[in-house]
């Protein structure tokens, strides 16, 4: 399949609205055991104090995933995904209630390239923290 | 602690195959929230041109860490497991990952750096088929906080 997106409709600098994310520690325990990614840290708030953290964290790669669905439901299809890269600048403190945490993804066009690929630049946010830095996928579009 | 310098280039032995199961795909779909139909409906997946329904862009940690893993385990390294957090990701990829594939990883220590009082490591693997058909780069940098200091 092709993205459904059309590389002659897209230009350099359009906006991709903001999507919100919530992430409770139910979801955190569930990609524990989805990615065996068992570190204490995102789900026990006794360890994750002890070596110096404010609460349980969510796992950086559970961050990555909602700016990957982010791009990959923008696209249409996620096989158009060939490159996605991000840098981990804060952390997302979950807090054991039911509310939880709430990333804010964002993203615009940055760069058209050749063969019909597009650089699409995102932001991540929880609270008032940007919680992704170096954020970008390269897509390919139809 | 400062890391080890000299495990910079070092490569580990393929991992043993890592058969991708629609299960798997379907759990951690589930796990992230996403409900795109191309993760779990065999149909949608084939009506789309895939052999079998694909997973996520992220799902190559699952297995991806593997091969470079008993090197960060490795006494020598000096690394503190307690202290890590993730520092960076990125996956490059030639195609989408699909059920049934057969993949081996080979990773490889490409850096270790300092970064104020923390210590970077970074470790690349590819991700081939059994076939040796390459599917997807992922390049994994952790952070020992503190390690520098």
């Amino acid at each position: 399949m092709a993205a459904t997106v059309k590389y002659d409709e897209v230009e350099v600098g359009q906006e991709i609205p903001a999507v919100d994310y919530n992430v409770r520690r139910l979801n955190l325990v569930m990609y524990a055991g989805a990615s065996g990614d068992f570190n204490q840290i995102h789900w026990n708030e006794r360890f994750a104090k002890m070596v110096g953290l404010p609460d349980v964290i969510a796992h950086g790669m559970f961050t990555m995933a909602q700016a990957g669905r982010f791009v990959t439901d923008w696209a249409g299809d996620p096989g158009a995904v060939v490159d996605f890269g991000v840098r981990f600048s804060s952390m997302v403190v979950v807090p054991d209630d039911d509310q939880g945490a709430t990333i804010s993804v964002s993203g615009v066009v940055e760069e058209k390239l050749e063969d019909r690929r597009v650089v699409i630049g995102l932001t991540a946010r929880a609270g008032d923290a940007k919680v992704l830095s170096k954020a970008r996928a390269v897509v390919q579009l139809d | 602690m400062a890391l080890n310098r000299d495990f910079v280039g070092r490569s580990y032995p393929p991992s043993a195959p890592y058969e991708v199961s629609r299960v798997k795909i379907r759990e951690f779909a589930a796990a992230i929230g996403d409900g795109n139909p191309l993760y779990r409906d065999q149909a949608a997946a084939r009506a789309a041109g895939y052999r079998d329904v694909i997973a996520p862009p992220t799902f190559p940690i699952v297995f991806s860490l593997q091969s470079g893993g008993e090197a960060l385990a490795d006494p020598d390294l000096g690394l503190n497991f307690a202290m890590v957090v993730h520092g960076e990701q990125r996956f490059e990829y030639v195609r989408p990952i699909c059920a049934g594939d057969q993949l081996v990883t080979t990773a490889t220590i490409t850096d270790i750096r300092s970064a104020g009082r923390n210590e970077l490591l970074t470790v690349r693997s590819e991700v081939t088929t059994v076939e040796g058909e390459p599917v997807c780069v992922t390049y994994n940098t952790i952070v020992e906080r503190g390690g520098a200091g």
